[in-house]
């Protein structure tokens, strides 16, 4: 028997000795491999990008992952969407995951809104029932219905993020990972996008957002995780963990 | 076991899964990857659909013509325009397959650096964008058959599902295996290409299957001609299509049965293996994208 009395303290992600390590190529022919080789120069170096990270996070918290450029937030994400693989060390999860790394991946330009609308939201993993019942919330969201049946590729860039953010905030999920995301659109759009995301993170739904807009970000996460060179520099309160990073 | 049913699922590693059975779970999102890239083929165009049925009309046309009258292949093999287009159909099919799903993976790089779903999702899809591609073919080869006088009969129906199953899992397991080893080395695009031209010559479409017989003998190079899938998958196209009308020096590979079977015993065993390759080298698919 499993012990379930407390469904909203368990664990939704577990990362526990991470670590992930990318091949730089240095060459990229076969002329300069064998040039390389002649010269004894190394093809390749490591990079390790994530060195031994280990934090868990709790059904329905959300949590700021914070850092500098390069840093290694977006690989962490793609770590726990299920994009990259660990090296070492591993990462779990529980329930549905949607990792919004970039909205619009899969929009085809030459497709129709309402088409992209349910191609992506297949992809997001949804069913076509579901889809069905989400689709006028959807484009409702979006405010572009009478572009609706145009292609994507005459919209204007905000339109079209704005259609592939909707499809993707309205996906059934459990754990929401947001990456870069929230600059989308115009001013009212964004209040719009925050209102939602703050109505899942009532709703349950476990967060983990990545964002260099450390005031909004640190008022919508309680909790901040400060990656510094691929490990974990500071792990707590957001607003502590946004001073710490402006602090250097 | 858990008596709750509204118990909290389990924590599991995100990005492990079936492999091909997961494709099987994701239809609707498959369904909707065919159909996008089948819509986009025919967009803006006046004909669309039509041009489909346009191309192996005109191939027909100019093999009736060009090679069935002027080069008077037509006194040799009967029908012989039918028993062109019916092997052509059949290698035109496997190669568009087996080159889409090749590129399949670098093609989706977008979507896999970004997302995570089933990756084996788009070499499958781009074996049904050829199966959808090739239907019209088959509409037309059909049509000209009948009009020929073909003649109904189980033996040929099945002849030709089995030659378009045999390349359908054929091509997938080679577009699987060359598109995950295109991630890293994309010569592997370069090679199959090279692959899709042999094949049209490797198998009997242009000529009778005999000239290599009457070259080889009827010896273990023989065997190992007339075990190629795409050969038999010719063969069985030519017993369903063409043999039914009687042509003028209507001969099929002897021990079609067998060299089918072996044929189709050959692609599942691709598949495996395309399978086997895929889920070795798809975990570093995002990061050598
Ligand atoms: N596929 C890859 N191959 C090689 N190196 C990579 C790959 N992906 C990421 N890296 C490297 O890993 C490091 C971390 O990258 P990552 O994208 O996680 O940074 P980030 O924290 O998201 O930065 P940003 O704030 O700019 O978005 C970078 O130095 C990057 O060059
Ligand atoms: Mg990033």
């Amino acid at each position: 028997m499993l012990k379930t009395s407390e469904p909203a303290r368990t664990d939704a992600v577990v990362v526990d000795g991470l670590r992930k390590t990318f091949t730089l190529r240095h060459t990229h022919s076969f002329k300069e491999t064998f040039l390389a080789a002649l010269r004894r120069k190394p093809l390749t170096t490591q990079f390790q990008a994530l060195e031994g990270v280990s934090f868990s996070i709790k059904q329905g918290e959300s949590v700021a992952l914070l850092g500098y450029n390069g840093s290694g937030k977006s690989t962490m994400l793609k770590l726990i969407s299920g994009v990259l693989s660990p090296d070492e060390g591993k990462v779990l999860t529980r329930g549905r995951v949607a990792g919004l790394i970039e909205v619009g991946a899969g929009f085809h330009p030459d497709l129709s809104g309402r088409e992209n609308v349910y191609l992506n939201a297949a992809i997001l993993g949804m069913s076509k029932k579901e889809t069905d019942a989400l689709f006028d919330d959807i484009v409702a969201f979006s405010e572009i219905e009478a572009f609706i049946d145009t292609e994507v590729k005459h919209y204007s860039s905000g339109m079209f993020l704005r259609l592939a953010f909707s499809v993707a905030i309205h996906t059934e999920v459990d754990i929401l990972l947001i990456d870069e995301i929230l600059a989308v659109g115009d001013e009212p759009f964004q209040q719009k996008c925050l209102a939602r995301i703050r109505g899942l993170h009532d709703a349950g739904k476990t967060l983990v957002v990545v964002s260099h807009d450390l005031d909004m970000v640190s008022n919508l996460c309680q909790r901040g995780v400060l990656l510094r060179g691929g490990s974990i520099a500071f792990d707590g309160d957001s607003k502590e963990a946004v001073a710490m990073m402006r602090a250097g | 076991m858990t008596t709750e049913t509204t118990s909290v699922p389990a924590l599991r590693a995100p990005g492990a899964g079936l492999g091909l059975l997961d494709v099987f779970r994701r239809r609707h999102l498959l369904a909707l990857l065919v159909r996008k890239e089948v819509q986009i083929r025919y967009r803006g165009s006046i004909l669309g659909w039509l041009w489909s049925y346009v191309k192996p009309l005109t191939q027909f046309a100019v093999f009736f013509v060009a090679l069935g009258i002027v080069l008077r292949q037509g006194e040799t093999i009967g029908y012989y325009a039918l028993y062109l287009l019916s092997g052509m159909m059949i290698v035109t099919f496997f190669t568009e397959a087996f080159q889409n799903g090749t590129r399949s993976i670098i093609d989706n790089s977008a979507l896999i650096k970004k997302i995570f779903i089933p990756r084996e999702l788009f070499p499958v899809a781009s074996t049904l964008v050829a199966v959808v591609n090739t239907l019209p073919q088959v509409v037309v080869v059909f049509v000209i058959a009948l009009i020929s006088g073909w003649q109904f009969s189980l033996g040929a129906v099945a002849a030709i599902l089995l030659s378009l199953l045999i390349i359908t899992v054929f091509a997938t397991g080679l577009g699987m295996l060359f598109g995950a080893v295109n991630v890293a080395f994309r010569d592997a695009q370069s090679f199959v290409e090279i692959i899709g031209m042999c094949a049209v010559w490797a198998s009997p479409v242009l000529y009778q299957w005999h000239l290599v017989a009457d070259r080889v003998g009827e010896g273990a190079l023989f065997t190992l001609y007339s075990i190629n899938p795409i050969t038999a998958a010719v063969e069985l196209s030519h017993a369903g299509f063409w043999m039914p009308l009687h042509p003028k020096n209507g001969l099929v590979l002897p021990n079609l049965v067998p060299a089918s079977l072996a044929g189709l015993a050959i692609a599942f065993a691709t598949l495996l293996l395309g399978q086997f390759v895929f889920r070795r080298l798809e975990g570093r698919f995002a990061q050598d994208l």
